[in-house]
């Protein structure tokens, strides 16, 4: 009795500093989504392309779809987009933007220079479909799955290593889930 | 001379001091220029957005933060509560779109039990402990201050 509670110092000491030594590699950004889980929010708002031309969210067909946040303000989304038109390219998924708080003209020419990776691109000039998604920054990429429920939210850039660790996995399971119903 | 030279020095510790408390409000919160109806919605929208988190610069509420997102929920919170809606509306508005994480007070629940209650149980076994150590030491040094010899003088003694 006497041993332990000379000891019981150290073993607190020891439990704290393991809780806390774990908390240096969370990532305080990651936060998960309120919306995992639920529908994607109902909305109508004009194509980026087209302005006479609005889309809802029955408008975004596959099996299992990203919906891409990005601006033309955002330079972490410069940086993502040659990865984004990999991605396309694949032809795994389809791949939506959500052109967030910008201008139709430069949101426009940006997509002519470095080429288009969306199946289209939902204009939310004043963020309101953004707002309704807890959408904080951009880049973000949600994953929805065939059914239109949102299953994933990632914050930040998508390169390579994220694609590989973040969204497979989730991707195969998806498909594997589909099959079988 | 002395003592002038002295009050100089503290008069030029006073303005030191005047001049940092100064620097820090340049920084200070956003102001928006939004009319109110009435001085009660005036106030519910200053205690919402005290109360609201922003979901980007995490260590600042809505009322705090200059970033761009937390000047388009101060919007939603203004045009939530033009629209009437109560205060629990638009708290549950935000949390439905950002999650628990926006309510800068979090909700009592399973998650949240040692946060909330996990310094006062500390605080609580700290003085469990201090009490105990009080208490024990005066007996440990008794039965110290007697060694084997002086124990058996003691029992000679009391034989006697």
């Amino acid at each position: 009795m006497n041993k332990l509670i000379r000891l019981l110092p150290l073993i607190v000491c020891l439990a704290l500093g393991g809780v806390l030594y774990q908390g240096l590699f969370l990532n305080p950004q990651e936060l998960p989504s309120a919306l995992v889980g639920k529908k994607l929010p109902a909305f109508e708002l004009s194509t980026l392309r087209n302005a006479g031309k609005t889309v809802n969210a029955d408008d975004l067909k596959g099996k299992v779809k990203l919906l891409n946040v990005w601006a033309t303000w955002c330079p972490s989304c410069r940086y993502e987009h040659p990865y984004l038109l990999e991605i396309a390219k694949s032809e795994r998924v389809a791949v939506f933007g959500l052109n967030y708080k910008d201008e139709r003209g430069p949101a426009n020419q940006w997509l002519q220079q470095l080429g288009d990776p969306y199946v289209f691109s939902i204009f939310d000039q004043q963020g309101t479909l953004g707002l309704d998604l807890g959408v904080y920054g951009a880049p973000e990429t949600f994953v929805i799955d065939g059914d239109g429920v949102i299953r994933k939210r990632f914050a930040g850039v998508i390169d390579a290593r994220v694609w590989q660790s973040e969204f497979l996995p989730l991707i195969e399971q998806i498909e594997a889930e589909q099959q079988g119903s | 001379m002395l003592t002038l030279i002295k009050n100089s020095k503290v008069l030029f510790s006073v303005f030191m001091l005047l001049a940092v408390f100064l620097l820090g409000s340049a920084q200070a919160s956003p102001v928006d220029t939004y009319e109110f109806s009435d001085k009660v919605t005036q106030k519910r929208y200053q205690e919402l957005t005290k109360e609201l988190r922003c979901p980007k610069c995490q260590n600042q509420n809505l009322a705090d933060s200059n970033s761009p997102i937390a000047a388009d929920l101060r919007r939603q919170v203004y045009n939530l509560l033009n629209e009437g809606k109560s205060d629990m509306e638009i708290m549950s508005y935000m949390v439905d779109r950002y999650g628990d994480f926006v309510l800068y007070r979090p909700k009592v629940n399973n998650t949240t039990y040692i946060l909330w209650f996990g310094p006062a149980i500390l605080l609580l076994l700290g003085v469990g402990v201090i009490i105990f150590i009080l208490r024990r030491k005066p007996h440990a040094k008794e039965k110290q201050a007697l060694s084997a010899d002086q124990q058996d003088k003691l029992k000679q003694i009391l034989k006697d």
